[in-house]
């Protein structure tokens, strides 16, 4: 690998591209990873025990989780919201990105992709919160349904689960779309119109020609999403009520209220370990390596 | 035929519902700035008024956070783009075993949820005596943004033309010459529209920041935290502000589009003449 390097580049412009990508993937990624993980396998010291007697290896912090009844259950609330997110967000995308792809012109379409992307420029927390004012309990989705009489008073929507969901397929939605648009995109036009002429309807179409094709994209658009959604702390601390907490909040308290690093790092850990199984999943589900998802 | 009309008729009025759930919330969020009413909202009306942009202007601590947010900006600039071009040119000329897994770990950082890359960047350095602040902040924000410029410069190294490289190596270029005259100039166009993005990316990030920005807040923290606490429409003002700045920059981008589309358009005609 030196060696192309530096028959393409050169000596020293080849120890530079080694240099900054060392720095990265062992100084950024891996190490503090590393780290992460062994701060997890250890109890909770004074800095003067460290070192110590009592600085052991140990699946106490690990325990601790596996026998907390409420942090299982929002472990596993995470999990569920979270499919439940994906799978809201690519029955809504689809459509989207079907029409985006092959039935718009395309100056229509690029002005649309755009369109799409100016929400996402604003960030993430202002997106949140313009939902937070329109679930607000006298806000105006509440004042709606009262003048259309569909409710005689009106509903805590920052009570429960939904203004979460809404506004969680909201703030995710993009990392669904552009997946999926490319992936379609590259769909020849003609393999569309030759299933329709051999008799098939429009389901069967998308069923057997176009879903298939955009195997990739949806699996990338699922990934991304799954993955932002389980470890999301804006949307559920802005538009959650304090019953319905989210994994990463409990993970949050640990370093910043609970003042137990060890523990909030088993916790980050298991939120890793959790997207990593759900990765490998989709994409042995899917038949798609990593190659497909970054394109 | 009549099934298929209802078909795209039906696509149709989803593309309106769905464009008006996108703009519907900013548009409200937006409304809300000139509402009188101590909450932000827009139901009920209580008078319009100006006040919650002077109440914007004379508000420190968002000045404060605004030019942290800035400094952290410049500094994943300055950390991420070389860092993800370097990958780009690695993963474009290496070729071989090792290859597949050094990809896998590039791609990482975009898999990982970002309060993880936040915890382990926290907990990795005050090992090394660095709590958390806007340097930890930059080197946070750096490891998941440099895996987006990678992406997008290796997008376009991919199609450049090696037979370039080496006509340049030929007529007696050095390598490093070839890099400056030949290879950067062709990436320039990918590296400025990633470092616009690596720029956005960082001003927006919420999760990673959350836990290594120490006591430096940054815009978003700020934001975050007037929502919990102490909610006024002056909130809504730097939303606004926010809006219109992001729909100048779309439509700029727009216009500059259909410039081009419409010279290549004038170009094409001229070569077909002279053809």
């Amino acid at each position: 690998m030196w060696r192309q390097l530096c028959d393409r580049f050169g000596m020293p412009l080849g120890m530079a591209v080694v240099a900054l990508m060392g720095i990265w993937l062992i100084l950024m990624v891996l190490l503090p990873q590393w780290q992460m993980i062994d701060y997890s396998l250890h109890p909770s010291l004074l800095p003067a025990e460290q070192g110590g007697e009592k600085d052991v290896w140990t699946l106490a912090n690990y325990a601790t989780f596996f026998q907390n009844e409420i942090h299982l259950s929002i472990f596993f609330k995470t999990i569920w919201s979270s499919v439940l997110v994906t799978a809201l967000t690519l029955a809504v995308s689809y459509p989207l990105a079907y029409y985006l792809a092959k039935v718009a012109r395309p100056g229509q379409a690029a002005l649309c992709l755009l369109l799409l992307i100016i929400p996402f420029w604003i960030n993430e927390i202002l997106r949140t919160f313009a939902w937070y004012i329109i679930f607000a309990f006298r806000g105006p989705l509440n004042e709606l349904l009262f003048a259309l009489g569909l409710i005689d008073r009106p509903i805590r929507f920052l009570n429960g689960d939904i203004g979460v969901l809404v506004g969680m397929v909201y703030a995710y939605i993009l990392f669904m779309v552009f997946p999926l648009y490319n992936a379609i995109e590259s769909l020849d036009r003609n393999q569309i119109r030759a299933a329709r002429d051999l008799g098939a309807g429009w389901i069967r179409t998308h069923r057997r020609i176009v879903i298939p094709h955009a195997k990739p994209g949806i699996a990338t658009g699922c990934i991304m999403t799954f993955m932002l959604a389980a470890g999301s702390y804006a949307v559920p601390a802005l538009l959650g009520a304090p019953g319905s907490r989210w994994f990463t909040q409990i993970i949050y308290n640990w370093f910043f209220e609970g003042g137990d690093w060890n523990q909030g790092a088993a916790y980050a850990f298991l939120l890793l370990a959790l997207c990593i199984v759900f990765v490998t999943l989709v994409m042995r589900l899917f038949k798609v390596g990593l190659g497909d998802i970054a394109r | 035929m009549n099934a298929s009309r209802w078909l795209s008729l039906g696509l149709r009025a989803y593309l309106v519902i769905f464009f008006v759930y996108l703009f519907l919330p900013l548009v409200i969020m937006a409304a809300a700035t000139f509402n009188a009413s101590r909450f932000p909202t827009v139901t009920p009306w209580t008078g319009t008024t100006l006040q919650w942009f002077s109440a914007l202007w004379a508000d420190g601590g968002m000045w404060d956070a605004l030019f942290n947010s800035a400094v952290v900006a410049v500094g994943v600039l300055c950390l991420a783009v070389p860092i993800g071009v370097a990958s780009a040119l690695f993963l474009t000329t290496v070729e071989g075993r090792g290859k597949s897994f050094v990809y896998a770990l590039i791609l990482s950082p975009l898999l990982t949820p970002g309060v993880i890359i936040g915890i382990s960047t926290l907990i990795f350095w005050r090992g090394w005596g660095l709590n958390g602040g806007i340097v930890l902040t930059v080197i946070a924000q750096s490891a998941f943004i440099a895996a987006y410029v990678m992406l997008m410069v290796t997008a376009r190294l991919q199609r450049f033309d090696r037979t370039l490289e080496r006509a340049a190596l030929d007529l007696g270029a050095s390598q490093w010459q070839m890099f400056r005259r030949v290879l950067l100039p062709y990436l320039r166009p990918a590296i400025l529209s990633a470092a616009v993005l690596a720029f956005l990316q960082s001003l927006e990030n919420y999760n990673t920041t959350l836990f290594v920005a120490g006591y430096d807040t940054t815009l978003t923290l700020y934001i975050a935290s007037k929502v919990r606490t102490g909610l006024t429409p002056a909130v809504n003002a730097l939303a606004l502000i926010m809006i219109l700045f992001t729909v100048a920059m779309a439509m700029v981008y727009e216009i500059k589009r259909r410039r081009e589309a419409r010279l290549a358009v004038a170009r094409l005609a001229v070569t077909d003449e002279s053809a």
